[in-house]
């Protein structure tokens, strides 16, 4: 169980397991609308456009870095194009889609911060989710063992790891709010799967998440 | 000697009596040409594969490129080799013939039996030469155009082609996108650029500049300019590939000699090799037919047409789009390919997009290319099933 990782790199490297985490994937079509449309960031295989399309009859778009990814979107009848988060988001116009997913990858952008404003620009709204660098089991391996956390979903040492802009829970919410969004859903999940709502505070969200799905809304943009 | 004699005769023939399916319009029906004049009568030389389905939804439209022709997989009347898309195009390929019917037309301007200059005009009874109406890539698919309704075929299943045959399917889908349920443009652009014009130039020139030429008129005088022609074709054809693939092929190898010979033979493989593919070419194509077929290509700005806007060319189209690209293609490069995206992506228009690495230049869309033949069968399945096409054999 690997997390979404969308960095350039030669074209012919192994596909990003994107959506390998399923309670992840239904967590997200959950968030989503019947008959909306969808833009995909990162999409890998494309299982959770194929996911949408079919249960929620959505008009489904997806990104998606590797040439793998991209022939197997295309070979299942997915609208795919090859690019990613960082370069690509500019060319789309404001507010042509009704979700923007951006799933496991916001923390491997070079720019975090323009990428959340392209999606809260691009669509009414995001669903974004990340892996939470402030859970329980991270906190302990840097402080009891003063090293880098690796953990199942997270395998890679620092020094391999695509993933540059580690953020945790509470960064997130911070940044949602810099840049002008609410939170009109928050859901963390733990190492198995078990999903933790708003009815819990931050704080413990915080720690018990090991990651967390946000559905957003560019403040000022209504149902 | 006497079989490129025989291949040229054989070229000849193709002009008025080619060896595929023709259809002779009446002069009440004209072509009318954005340079403001009337082609009539038009005549387009066209091939067809497979069968049309009762409901006419399965026609596949393929548009060829600069020098390419109708026959798209059979062997060709003039050089006996295989079709030029042997490899896409057949029972069981990717644009399998067992599914759909398809259909590809000499474009106008050519010389394989569509109107072309070295057609013969009707006012003189001589071929037209340089007073045939300069044509656009838009003048092509309005012929094209023609030739579906003749062939009662109200909406294409997909339009397929690479660079200028790519160029006609963005085209058709801005001129007729209520006719165009999907598009495969591979390997393009949506203008020609300065340098592609610039190379073109080049070609034209040494066209122009052979003797034989005779300003234009040398099927009238029974000559030709195949020294012209063919350096036009050895420049341009370094374009279609890339250097790593060059190097790969030809390196610094001598060609049947150990030494170098201090002197202008041809020493090195690449200029054997080039002289070769420049004298092959002259057999087959008509120099004018080259300098109508480039000027088209420099022409062709989509956005111009749409006040500078690309997205508009394409706006309201319900056409599935699958743009291809090659990451060695350097005369038609993925930037290229991706401005096009993002025009669609404004547009709101259901597009994929595969960049293909390989590294045998702009020419991999002809080649054995795995990558892109598994897109666009997967792309091709896809829209089959929301066109509702069986996915058996058309209908017998």
């Amino acid at each position: 169980m690997t997390v979404a990782l969308e960095r350039p790199a030669p074209a012919d490297r192994a596909l990003p397991d994107t959506h390998a985490h399923r309670t992840d994937l239904l967590m997200v079509a959950e968030m989503i609308e019947p008959g909306t449309r969808v833009l995909d960031i990162g999409c890998g295989d494309g299982a959770l456009l194929q996911l949408i399309e079919k249960r929620l009859g959505v008009d489904g778009r997806g990104i998606e870095l590797s040439q793998r990814g991209v022939n197997e979107c295309v070979a299942k009848g997915l609208a795919v194009v090859q690019g990613d988060a960082d370069h690509d988001l500019v060319n789309y116009p404001d507010n042509s889609f009704d979700y923007v997913v951006l799933s496991q990858t916001l923390q491997a952008t070079y720019n975090p911060r323009d990428v959340l404003e392209h999606l809260l620009r691009i669509g009414r709204r995001a669903v974004v989710s990340i892996p939470n660098f402030g859970h329980w089991r991270m906190r302990l391996q840097l402080l009891w063992r003063g090293r880098m956390p690796v953990t199942d979903n997270l395998p890679q040492k620092w020094y391999e790891t695509p993933n540059i802009h580690f953020c945790t829970i509470r960064d997130l919410l911070e940044l949602v709010q810099d840049v002008g969004a609410t939170v009109e859903r928050a859901v963390a999940l733990d190492p198995r799967g078990r999903r933790f709502g708003r009815d819990m505070p931050i704080w413990l969200l915080n720690l018990v998440g090991e990651q967390a799905i946000f559905l957003l809304r560019r403040n000022g943009v209504d149902d | 000697m006497t079989v490129k004699t025989s291949r040229r005769t054989k070229a000849r023939t193709q002009i008025e009596e080619p060896d595929s399916h023709v259809v002779r319009f009446p002069a009440e029906r004209p072509l009318d040409l954005d340079c403001g004049a009337r082609l009539a009568p038009l005549t387009v030389a066209y091939q067809t594969y497979g069968a049309l389905d009762a409901e006419k939804a399965n026609a596949v439209l393929v548009c060829h490129a600069l020098t390419g022709d109708q026959h798209v997989a059979n062997r060709h009347p003039v050089t006996g080799k295989p079709g030029w898309w042997d490899l896409m195009v057949g029972p069981g390929k990717p644009i399998d013939t067992d599914r759909y019917f398809v259909i590809c037309a000499n474009v106008l301007g050519g010389c394989m039996g569509t109107s072309g200059p070295a057609s013969l005009n009707p006012q003189t009874g001589e071929p037209w030469c340089l007073d045939f109406p300069v044509v656009t890539i838009r003048d092509m698919v309005r012929a094209q155009a023609m030739l579906l309704d003749h062939l009662g075929i109200d909406m294409l299943f997909s339009v397929a082609g690479g660079s200028m045959g790519a160029m006609q399917v963005l085209q058709w889908v801005a001129s007729y996108p209520e006719r165009v349920f999907s598009a495969i443009p591979i390997a393009t652009a949506a203008r020609h650029s300065s340098q592609n014009i610039a190379f073109h130039e080049v070609g034209r020139q040494a066209v122009m500049a052979d003797p034989d030429w005779r300003g234009g008129r040398y099927l009238l005088e029974g000559r030709t300019p195949r020294k012209g022609l063919a350096v036009a074709r050895m420049a341009a054809h370094i374009t279609y590939l890339s250097d790593t693939a060059l190097h790969r092929k030809f390196g610094r190898n001598l060609q049947d000699r150990d030494e170098v010979t201090f002197g202008f033979e041809a020493d090195f493989q690449i200029e054997s090799y080039l002289r070769h593919q420049g004298m092959t070419f002259v057999d087959r194509f008509d120099a004018n037919s080259y300098l109508y077929m480039t000027r088209a290509m420099d022409y062709f700005d989509l956005a111009a047409d749409y006040d500078g806007v690309l997205a508009k060319a394409f706006m309201g189209a319900n056409t599935r789009f699958c743009v291809v690209s090659f990451t060695s293609d350097w005369l038609f490069p993925t930037a290229a390919n991706r401005h096009i995206v993002h025009a669609l992506n404004a547009a709101g228009a259901r597009v994929s997009f595969v960049e293909i690495e390989t590294d045998r230049g702009h020419d991999a869309f002809l080649l054995d290319e795995p990558e892109l033949f598994a897109a666009i069968r997967g792309f091709l399945d896809s829209a089959g099933r929301a066109r509702g096409l069986s996915r058996q054999a058309a209908a017998e």
